[in-house]
């Protein structure tokens, strides 16, 4: 699979001596911070967050405790495996009897993995492609995403749509999280705040993605004969801006929510009751 | 003074000490530019100290060492106002304009002035940037259809989404620092590189434009070569949002046209046409 059907173009004068120094890079600022804290705090969520997938407990916190707040990892929970209350209304995968954050974190991870922000990420900080601008790319040959496997990367609108429905599902834990089952009636807890903000971030993630933006508008040739995608278009044109931000505030909140999560399932910490 | 108010005659010792300390110290300021000095035969660092004057940009320098100490320097440059795009060189290895980049702006210490590292060296700090004048002549032009008995019309908003990709002054600072063609000279041959995905953006999503060059851009101008990697926007003087703006949303349309099977299955059910990479091609000037 490649990307060039017919490789015969006119040709381009290339070659020829460069000039200047024959060195990797002649920056003199501290280039390599930027990639170092890529690597770090990607490598650190995902230490985290195999962990959390793997140890398969402590993950939901229910009636006992008189809550409703399920960890974003875990949901929605549709295995033989979940714990009581956390199955949602239906298990769809009643032969999974491993961990169910296994089942759900597929899509996920695919809209992460194939985001435009992530791929400048990841390329730059894991596969030094390159690992800043002006710094020499850490590979003799390239063919960036024209062929197998990145060329897969052309799929992140699919992931984009998967997305949405976690989006909606975690939406919906949210507003669960306001039941107080046991003690009764409708509350707004700690944990309750920890998942509205989880699902807002997620959102704002999502809506900000650039093929989200392609899709309602920008794939026109002429706005003025669309007026309604081209008014969708500008409200998501300046959240497509903080597209990168959005993304790591998004990520470290999914972390927290499920750290929280845990930490109150497990009794290390209480979940107050805010009113 | 015992009672606190200032005699404006007055100068104390120590503040004429003061005064007289930084008006040495001005007077001893320098500024020292390493300046690549070669051609195709090879070349090296050559360090040029000068008196250091206030507000200078790196161009004012360049022209200095002209002036008094290598008359010989080659350099390219025109307007100085950061809109012709021709000063374009490497400064402490970032590529940049060097009549937009103060030296007062820069770190303490010798500032490396290099040629841009992407093309061909002519000689010291001017390069062959004529790859980019063969990529232009692939790029297909401005189709419109025949123009109605009021001529042609746009809407304000339509006029407006192609002015950013208008600013382009041609300083080929993106391209420089496109790491595809930068680090990897064969990828010449099937890469236009970002100033041109600026350009066949501005096309694709021109209101008046007839053709479709979204398989072109995908089989032989490379787009699927880019790795976002966003450099270009980082480096562009006109912060022209290269990638987010042009390159991403060229990928996009290129996914409606090639590795979408719902647009694909629409254009079957719907009979359009996608035009080829030759057909597209055709309404090239080269």
């Amino acid at each position: 699979m490649t990307t060039f059907d017919n490789p015969t173009v006119t040709p381009v004068a290339i070659g020829g001596t460069r000039g200047g120094p024959d060195a990797p890079t002649l920056r003199q600022d501290r280039w390599w911070v930027q990639p170092l804290v890529t690597v770090t705090a990607l490598t650190a969520f995902v230490v985290y967050s195999a962990w959390a997938v793997f140890v398969n407990k402590d993950y939901y916190v229910g009636v006992a405790m008189h809550r409703d707040l399920i960890s974003p990892f875990y949901s929605p929970c549709i295995a033989a495996s979940c714990v009581p209350g956390a199955r949602g209304t239906a298990v769809v995968a009643g032969w999974w009897h491993i961990t169910p954050a296994l089942i759900v974190m597929g899509g996920p991870l695919g809209f992460r993995l194939t985001c435009y922000y992530y791929r400048r990420a990841y390329y730059r900080g894991f596969w030094q492609s390159p690992p800043n601008c002006a710094v020499a790319d850490g590979h003799r040959r390239y063919t960036g995403e024209s062929r197998f496997p990145l060329i897969l990367q052309n799929i992140h609108r699919y992931f984009f749509f998967i997305g949405l429905l976690f989006n909606v599902i975690l939406t919906i834990d949210a507003v669960m999280a306001f039941r107080m089952p046991g003690a009764g009636g409708i509350g707004f807890s700690a944990g309750t705040l920890v998942l509205c903000v989880n699902a807002v971030l997620l959102w704002l993630y999502s809506l900000s993605c650039h093929a989200a933006r392609h899709l309602c508008g920008g794939g026109v040739r002429k706005f003025s004969a669309h007026p309604i995608r081209h008014r969708v278009w500008r409200v998501l044109t300046p959240l497509n801006a903080h597209h990168m931000q959005l993304a790591w505030a998004s990520l470290l909140f999914v972390a927290f929510a499920d750290l929280y999560v845990r930490l109150v399932a497990s009794g290390v910490i209480t979940d107050p009751k805010l009113f | 003074m015992t009672d606190g108010t200032a005699d404006p005659g007055f100068v104390s010792e120590t503040e004429e000490a003061e005064a007289t300390e930084e008006a040495e110290a001005a007077e001893e300021a320098t500024v020292t530019l390493r300046v690549w000095r070669g051609d195709a035969a090879g070349g090296d660092l050559v360090d040029y100290t000068l008196p250091a004057n206030e507000g200078e940009v790196v161009l004012d320098v360049v022209h200095r060492i002209q002036a008094t100490l290598a008359p010989d320097l080659a350099c390219r440059w025109n307007c100085k106002a950061g809109k012709c795009g021709s000063c374009s060189s490497e400064i402490n290895g970032k590529p940049g304009l060097m009549c937009m980049t103060r030296v007062d702006e820069l770190p303490e210490g010798p500032i490396t002035v290099t040629p841009m590292r992407t093309f061909p060296i002519l000689r010291d700090l001017v390069t062959d940037v004529s790859f980019n004048y063969e990529v232009a002549k692939r790029v297909p032009a401005f189709a419109p259809l025949p123009a109605g008995p009021e001529g042609y019309r746009m809407q304000q908003v339509d006029v407006e989404r192609g002015q950013e990709f208008r600013k382009c002054i041609e300083c080929f600072l993106c391209q420089d620092v496109c790491h595809v063609i930068r680090d990897h000279e064969d990828n010449k041959q099937h890469y236009a590189g970002p100033r041109f995905f600026i350009r066949l953006a501005e096309l694709e999503m021109h209101p008046l434009d007839t053709n479709d060059r979204r398989e072109l851009v995908r089989q032989r101008m490379g787009i699927g070569l880019c790795n976002i990697t966003k450099c270009c926007t980082e480096v562009c003087p006109e912060h022209i949002k290269i990638t987010d703006n042009a390159i991403i949303p060229l990928k996009e349309r290129v996914v409606d046209s090639s590795y979408d099977p719902v647009a694909w299955l629409g254009r079957k059910i719907l009979g359009r046409h996608k035009r080829t990479a030759e057909e597209a091609a055709a309404a090239a000037p080269h």
